[in-house]
């Protein structure tokens, strides 16, 4: 294995990471927007803001972590992408900061008023960045950036069939992985009834994500034939087996109210989805345009990269372990309460 | 790269790498300066707490396991939520600013990222740690033992340091930069931790690091200090106020000696920028500074207006009244920095530093002889003052060294004009992100100024 592959399996590896977990915290923003009024919808939007409180943060990191391995180990793809996609990624950003911030600050809102336009923020914000990364990375998957300083179309490299299709994947399995969690966090929460409206919005939005992946087959075949064309033989075809049969399990798991194992299945369908794309696309990172090996940079660059990276995992994985078993083993849990219920005087 | 290397070559040598994404047409430069500028004028205040709010709220923890008193508890696990708030923000504003490094910048990223890459990786890592263990930390505060709570702190304030360090480290590289080679205008070779620890570092880290100290202190101790002064009291105001005061207090003069070490080291690997921090347009022996006034291209250039002090430049710069200091003709008109901008945003940055050593050493004398907070109406007005102008003085000093560097983002190699993307509309761009910055900036402030004083239910029983 090349330090370029090594280094590619790192980005990839984040990019995975950061769709299934902040892909989850996104979710909940969709679940937060579509609870209702803010009494009706006071008991999920306690769960959302228990539930992410303490790891959305964290989750978020996955991002930079993806941006800075690309730009040190693959600096001509980062400008490149960057430059092209940059509305998409414009609007990401923005969606970025109104989400973290209006999450962070409900928390603290005194008012139901304060409260609703806060979630209001968050929820919607919520929406727009999955989509908006979503359409980006189609645009790179379905050979729309060039190499070069903006030298991609300003709209077509992201306002395409391939783009919208993989945006609103992006959505709705963050809404499914989201709602698998959340249903699972009930259950040791001892919340029957959040852990059936959360069983309920987990199997509906796992069935429209199951038929966005299906449906975007074809769209791919005619959108971006180079990538279909990894897809269906081999490592391409063995990562959309695997991410189908992860997602089917996933349903069947969460009928039968087994939410912990379904964690494990919904985040290795999704994750299967991002390594598909990588085969699918190898050798190129930019199709046509850039090899794995002409993107990467100099060998002394990786070394130190990989060298760095591979001390601070000695910090980060049990970092992450610690951080990751106290959630789930409900040290960090604090006191559940209805969204709405912590403004009744 | 040697100092004196630096030097010879910059009149003769610019434009000596090409960008690895091609030329760029420029018309993009000054919006995407601005963009970039306002970014981290958001972004700069937050990194000072994510620098100082631990080392505090551990202080006061620490008080809490020494004495067992519960408004010690009180106000640690107050002080940890806005950190954590804060932090939250800080981490929304950071990703914008490792987005612009693409959205606005891709050339630069683009042919320099192999070089100094490693430090954002490094710097990722840290970001990490602090997310995590910040969030145990606040989360944490009931269910964990007293012990291991304050075990969770320490790598906190330390993924802090190292954090703000990598960071910091790219810049000290972008200023005084080594750790490549340039062959045929190509970038090769690149060598990223000689990159990442040349010379400009140290000083750097340590006067950003103090600066958090300063403007946090200053911050916590204005907010306590107007409730001290109105009459509160209690010992959860005296303690905070005596904190933030202290950590202040004891910084702020350090911080001008820091500044010195800062100053000389410009002067070493950047006269140009240390000659427009007095407008010096000559090459002089003996040096003056200009107090005030303004830098004015006429008559051959220099300091109209001001009140020159003679000799304290050189004095100043090279701790040698008679030393020669290298003018701004030294290079050509293309490669000197906007003069004014530099010069006002040094001369402000010295002035608030010194009034606020100033007032922290008044605390400490009154502190020292008479064991007790200062009573002067007078100290506490200055210092609800002074944690406002501890922010201007921060973000003046970033404008004095990141404006001083211009017109080169990768210091005589690399000219910004060329780092810049050639993707248009970049003013509408600029225009939604002053919106979204003010809104976030209103909403923060908003919400966090209530929330010190208003009574968590969590924290009630104890802090009564």
């Amino acid at each position: 294995m090349s330090l370029a592959l090594v280094s590619l399996v790192l980005v990839m590896a984040g990019l995975a990471a950061y769709a299934v977990l902040a892909g989850a915290d996104f979710g909940a923003g969709l679940w937060d927007l579509t609870a209702g009024g803010a009494t009706r919808g006071g008991r999920i939007r306690g769960m959302v803001q228990r539930s992410m409180s303490p790891v959305w943060e964290a989750n978020h990191v996955w991002l930079i972590f993806v941006l800075v391995v690309l730009w040190t180990a693959f600096p001509t793809v980062f400008g490149s992408v960057f430059s092209t996609l940059y509305v998409p990624l414009f609007l990401a950003i923005g969606g970025i900061i109104f989400r973290g911030t209006a999450f962070a600050l409900r928390g603290h809102a005194t008012t139901i008023g304060e409260a609703r336009v806060l979630g209001a923020t968050f929820a919607l914000a919520s929406l727009l960045v999955p989509f908006c990364l979503g359409a980006a990375l189609g645009g790179i998957a379905s050979g729309r950036v060039p190499v070069g300083n903006a030298t991609g179309d300003l709209w077509s490299s992201w306002l395409n069939p391939t783009s919208l299709t993989v945006g609103v994947l992006g959505v709705v399995t963050g809404a499914h992985l989201a709602a698998v969690f959340m249903a699972a966090d009930s259950v040791r929460a001892g919340l029957p009834d959040l852990q059936r409206a959360f069983r309920t919005r987990a199997l509906l939005s796992g069935v429209i994500a199951g038929a966005v992946a299906i449906g975007a087959l074809p769209v791919l075949a005619s959108d971006a034939p180079d990538l279909f064309a990894g897809l269906d033989h081999g490592g391409g075809l063995a990562c959309v087996v695997v991410s189908g049969l992860a997602g089917a399990a996933t349903l069947g798991l969460v009928a039968a109210g087994r939410f912990g194992a379904a964690r494990a299945t919904a985040a290795g369908a999704v994750s299967a989805v991002v390594a598909g794309w990588a085969v699918a696309q190898s050798p190129y990172l930019l199709a046509g345009e850039l090899t794995l090996d002409q993107a990467a940079a100099p060998h002394a660059t990786l070394i130190a990269m990989l060298v760095s990276l591979g001390i601070g995992a000695i910090v980060l994985v049990p970092s992450l372990a610690l951080l990751y078993r106290l959630v789930l083993n409900g040290t960090l849990d604090q006191e559940y309460e209805p969204l709405d219920q912590r403004f009744k005087p | 790269m040697s100092v004196v290397a630096i030097v010879d070559f910059l009149p003769i040598a610019a434009e000596r790498v090409g960008g690895a994404l091609g030329q760029t047409d420029q018309q993009n430069l000054l919006p995407a300066r601005e963009l970039q500028a306002m970014s981290f004028i958001v972004h700069i205040p937050l990194v000072c707490f994510g620098i100082a709010l631990p080392a505090m709220f551990m202080f006061v923890e620490g008080l809490y396991l020494r004495t067992g008193n519960p408004v010690y508890k009180a106000l640690a696990k107050r002080w940890s939520k806005v950190a954590l708030v804060l932090f939250a923000v800080g981490v929304v504003t950071g990703t914008i600013l490792s987005f612009e490094f693409g959205l606005l910048w891709p050339n630069f990223t683009a042919t320099f990222g192999s070089v100094f890459g490693l430090a954002f990786a490094l710097e990722g890592i840290s970001f990490f740690v602090e997310a995590i263990f910040i969030a145990i930390y606040v989360y944490g505060w009931d269910s964990l033992s007293r012990g291991a709570h304050f075990l969770v702190g320490i790598p906190v304030v330390i993924s802090g340091v190292t954090g703000s360090m990598t960071v910091i480290a790219v810049n000290g590289w972008m200023n005084d930069p080594g750790g490549f080679d340039v062959v045929g205008g190509k970038v090769v070779n690149p060598r990223p931790f000689q990159a990442l620890f040349g010379g400009n570092v140290w000083h750097e880290l340590v006067h950003m690091y103090l600066a958090g100290y300063l403007v946090v202190g200053f911050l916590i101790a204005g907010f306590y200090g107007r409730r001290w002064i109105s009459g509160r009291r209690d010992l959860h105001t005296r303690t905070a106020l005596v904190v933030g005061l202290s950590f202040a207090a004891l910084a702020a003069p350090v911080q001008v000696i820091v500044g010195d070490w800062s100053a000389r080291t410009v002067a070493d690997n950047q006269p140009v920028k240390l000659a427009s921090f007095e407008g010096l347009q000559q090459t002089t022996k003996g040096a003056p500074f200009h107090l005030g006034g303004y830098y004015s291209k006429a008559d051959g250039g220099g300091v109209k207006a001001g009140v020159p002090i003679p000799r304290l430049l050189s004095l100043l710069a090279f701790h040698n009244p008679n030393a020669t200091v290298k003018g701004i003709d030294t290079v050509p008109a293309a490669d000197r920095p906007p003069v004014n901008v530099v010069r006002t945003s040094f001369l402000t940055m010295v002035s608030i530093g010194t009034a606020l050593m100033a007032l922290g050493l008044f605390f400490v004398a009154v502190w020292w002889r008479k064991g007790r907070l200062p009573e002067s109406r007078w100290f506490y007005r200055a210092l609800v003052a002074a944690g406002p102008l501890a922010l201007l003085a921060l973000i003046c000093g970033w404008v004095t060294t990141e404006v001083g560097r211009q017109p080169w983002v990768v210091y005589g190699f690399f000219r910004t004009q060329q780092a810049v993307t050639d993707a248009g509309g970049l003013w509408i761009a600029f225009t939604v992100m002053f919106v979204v910055y003010a809104a976030l900036t209103a909403a923060t402030v908003w919400l966090l100024r209530r929330l010190p004083s208003t009574p968590a239910r969590s924290e009630a029983p104890e802090a009564a």
